[in-house]
């Protein structure tokens, strides 16, 4: 039986997500702001094939903690709008597709829906965005809308609050998604005869009434590309799972082993039934930290030198898998036997462990007829095979 | 050959958007959301030299008649992304966007401005613009809370907000020594608090100072405290003063303005939105420019504008008859929703009664007259005769210079670029090149402040 490929994302951010990754000789870490540097992680990126990057983002400054604010001097802090760097991004390449994170508790859906249809055009279909929800006091007090109380570490993943702002993710994607289908593909006409630039029968106010916001519509930007851009989430936990059953086309989990990713794949396809959408493509990728070497020792070595100079050894949500592209690659094919999709690999230095993922891991799982050899499509839909979905609104 | 110092004269570009200025009907109108037309648009623009583009922003689909208005162009795609887009497409050209202080958080704006500035090395410009009103709130959490007599109030706080975000950081936090392993020099870097009536939000930004420091400021408005806000605050102004009587008014009552707030009249130039039509003979410009107007105000369009001001569904109007003899409704109702220039109707009794007036003594019918009211093209001849009119404002303090915007998408700066700005260069009065690498170079602006003090009028 031939296998089926796989699908690959890399994870960018700032110089890897080892904390002392900026300190490696071939780190930049006085340009982790400046457009040239994502230039060439993107074109890395795409030399490899992958089906698209993620670019990660928050309202707050980052930390040690998720969920508290630090004052360390010796970590990267400091980042841009994740959805500016991709649409700068963009432009200067073909096939790869872009998922810059935006935080939907303090931003407003309208805003974000013409920006994700925007960057769908300044890319010609291979845009889509990772939703992420902000439970941290620090941050809404940036906006000052709202009052959030510490986070309870121990029901940091059930709490009420977390369900909350979980419901009201998933109120924003309905809206991001009625917005871009509230102009059907045909509305513009430019009928000189008439007048008429638009068939105002083909526009449509989207009237969303939810718990959390209520929004009119119809979008001021065309229906993208896509039609629908591509809608991701990461979940460690129940409540998240659920946002990713009912709201997204792609999901990031982060299992510990097959027997676990097989557990959150089940998981993430119970919630997709209750949902009513047991029909449709969710893909559900494993999330991996990635220390990757040509040796395994000498990928040891690395991993002991960065966290030797981090001052900690190195833990992540994500299980971070240390060795050979050929033994990760025994990995993937492992996990992908549990039901995961894809992987999201976040390279725990740049450009090196993206390059090992590039020019190591994918050809051995070319040779092992494990992913693709050329871009397939045009379109990250096309690569990720979502089809282009019917207008909501349209009725022929 | 005089020995006086001649201005240089500044150029920019608008993009333009949903109005009735871009005839979209002409075969050569390309798309208006494609990126091909923006990057086509830039590169024209950057291959004159230009200071920097234009967009506009909406937030809501224009409506008339409860219906969505589709005798313009309709739609745009969002303002930040296109810019940051375009940074990827062009090397030097100014890249300045529209963004509303009223559905927007200080916080996110100036993080989305930081972000442009760095990833265009410099180049990123905002357009400070206010709005208050319910029919956009509803596309927004907020919904439409603010009174329209707060707008320049909380406008005024958001910029004042916005610019303490931008000088939160001091430019010198971020060491990045991977030896010492000392990567911030502070370890609270971007801290800010502020606290007033529209606002009460502190923290840390998260994005190290940008290229320019701040992204250059523009604002827009003719009232006295549109007027009063931009010389405390503004870099640029736009303005929409097409004679060059009303334009040396307006240039000399703004500049006098700046001593109050402690600025010189080199800190704020003025740059009035323009037009132009080209062509070989004067006559053939003429001609051109009547064709153009009338593409501009079709049959349809002239009765729409008319109802815009008669406030009434006036759809059985006879466009090529007189004005309508019943006056113009009056109240808080309006016809037309999202539309600006609704704003300026403040006695549409007086204005509907002027009309009427004009039309008998010049024997206009209605579309005549709304071709002749609406009409604002400001520059109409040989590019030689335009370079020198352009030239003559400038000199005599009409304005600093021009944002242009042509009536064909994408294309329509070509020929400006390509006739008239040779010829502004060989006069001396244009650069033959870029001198600096970021817009507050091009605009030549004094380096803002550095003591982390902001201007906004209080």
């Amino acid at each position: 039986m031939t296998p089926t490929p796989l699908h690959l994302v890399a994870a960018l951010d700032g110089a890897g997500w080892h904390p002392a990754a900026w300190r490696e000789p071939d780190a930049r870490p006085r340009e982790l702001l400046r457009a040239g540097y994502w230039v060439d992680l993107a074109a890395e990126a795409e030399a490899g094939l992958l089906d698209a990057v993620t670019i990660e983002d928050a309202l707050n400054l980052q930390s040690d903690d998720p969920f508290t604010p630090d004052d360390r001097t010796d970590r990267v802090r400091g980042r841009l709008d994740a959805v500016l760097v991709a649409s700068r991004v963009a432009p200067t390449t073909r096939h790869l597709g872009f998922l810059p994170t935006a935080v939907v508790t303090h931003t407003e859906p309208f805003h974000l829906s013409k920006a994700i249809a925007t960057l769908d055009y300044v890319s010609t279909g291979r845009a889509g965005v990772r939703v992420q929800v902000a439970a941290r006091p620090d941050t809404a007090t940036h906006f000052g809308r709202r009052e959030f109380p510490p986070v309870d570490r121990a029901s940091a993943a059930t709490g009420p609050l977390v369900t909350e702002l979980f419901d009201e993710a998933a109120e924003y994607v309905e809206v991001l998604r009625r917005l871009w289908d509230s102009w059907e593909d045909d509305a513009e006409i430019r009928d000189a005869a008439t007048g008429r630039f638009v068939d105002v029968d083909k526009l449509h106010y989207v009237d969303f009434e939810g718990r959390s916001f209520s929004v009119r519509g119809p979008s001021i930007t065309p229906r993208p590309p896509q039609g629908q851009p591509v809608v991701a989430a990461l979940g460690h936990a129940q409540v998240p799972w659920r946002l990713i059953g009912r709201s997204a086309d792609l999901g990031f989990v982060t299992p510990t082993d097959a027997a676990d990713a097989a557990r959150l794949v089940t998981a993430v396809r119970e919630e997709q039934a209750a949902a009513g959408r047991a029909e449709e493509t969710v893909h559900v990728f494993g999330d991996l930290v990635v220390v990757l070497d040509d040796e395994e020792t000498t990928a040891r070595e690395r991993l002991a030198r960065l966290d030797e100079r981090a001052g900690t050894a190195f833990t992540s949500d994500a299980h971070v898998f240390t060795g050979t592209p050929a033994q990760l690659a025994d990995l993937l094919a492992d996990w992908q036997q549990a039901g995961l999709t894809g992987f999201r690999l976040r390279p725990a230095t740049l450009p090196h462990d993206l390059r090992q993922v590039t020019r190591g891991l994918v050809p051995e799982l070319q040779r092992r007829g494990l992913f693709r050899t050329g871009y397939e499509a045009d379109t990250l839909r096309g690569l990720l095979g979502l089809t282009r979905p019917a207008n909501r609104y349209a009725h022929a | 050959m005089t020995t006086q110092i001649r201005k240089q004269i500044h150029l920019a570009a608008h993009f333009p958007g949903v109005n009735n200025t871009t005839v979209w009907s002409d075969p050569a109108s390309g798309s208006h959301v494609e990126f091909a037309s923006f990057r086509e648009f830039a590169q024209i623009a950057e291959r004159g030299k230009l200071d920097f583009l234009f967009l506009a922003e909406g937030l809501r689909l224009r409506e008339q008649n409860d219906r969505i208005y589709d005798l313009d162009v309709v739609g745009r795609p969002d303002t930040f992304t296109v810019l940051a887009a375009l940074a990827a497409v062009t090397e030097r050209i100014g890249l300045t966007g529209t963004i509303n202080s009223t559905f927007n958080e200080p916080y996110e704006v100036a993080r989305q401005f930081a972000s442009l500035d760095h990833l265009s090395d410099g180049r990123a410009a905002w357009n400070v613009v206010t709005s208050w009103d319910a029919f956009t709130g509803e596309n927004f959490r907020r919904g439409g809370f603010l009174a329209q007599a707060d707008r320049y109030d909380r406008a005024k706080s958001f910029l004042q907000t916005a610019l303490e975000l931008f000088d939160s950081w001091r430019g010198d936090e971020v060491l990045a020594d991977a030896d010492s392993g000392t990567f911030l020099t502070d370890p609270h870097p971007g801290a800010f608090g502020h606290r007033d009536r529209f606002f009460d939000i502190s923290g840390h930004f998260d994005v190290p100072r940008s290229p320019q420091g701040r992204p250059v400021v523009f604002q827009a408005g003719d009232s006295d405290e549109g007027r009063d806000f931009a010389a405390a605050s503004a870099d640029v102004i736009f303005s929409r003063h097409s004679t060059l009587e009303a334009g040396q008014a307006f240039y000399t009552d703004v500049k006098g303005r700046l001593p109050r707030f402690g600025r010189t009249r080199e800190e704020l130039l003025i740059m009035p939105a323009a037009t132009f039509v080209l062509g070989d003979t004067e006559a053939e410009a003429r001609d051109l420019a009547h064709e153009v107007r009338m593409a501009q105000v079709s049959p349809a369009t002239a009765i729409a504008f008319l109802e815009q001001l008669w406030n009434r569904d006036l759809s059985d109007h006879d466009p090529d008859g007189p004005l309508p003899s019943v006056d113009p409704l009056v109240g808080e109702h309006t016809i037309a929703k999202g539309r600006a220039s609704v704003r300026m109707h403040r006695d549409p009794v007086a204005t509907a009664d002027e009309w009427r007036a004009k039309a008998e003594v010049e024997g206009l019918t209605t579309r005549e007259l709304i071709v002749e009211v609406t009409g604002r093209q400001s520059f109409i001849g040989t590019p030689a005769a335009v370079a020198a009119t352009i030239d003559e404002y400038v000199q005599a303090d009409a304005s600093d210079g021009f944002v242009l915007a042509p009536h064909i998408t994408p294309g329509g700066l070509g020929p400006f670029v390509d006739q008239v700005v040779p010829l502004l260069q060989e006069r001396g009065v244009f650069r033959a090149d870029y001198e600096g690498t970021t817009l507050r170079e091009h605009l030549g602006l004094p380096l803002r402040r550095t003591d982390g003090e902001s201007a906004v009028a209080s």
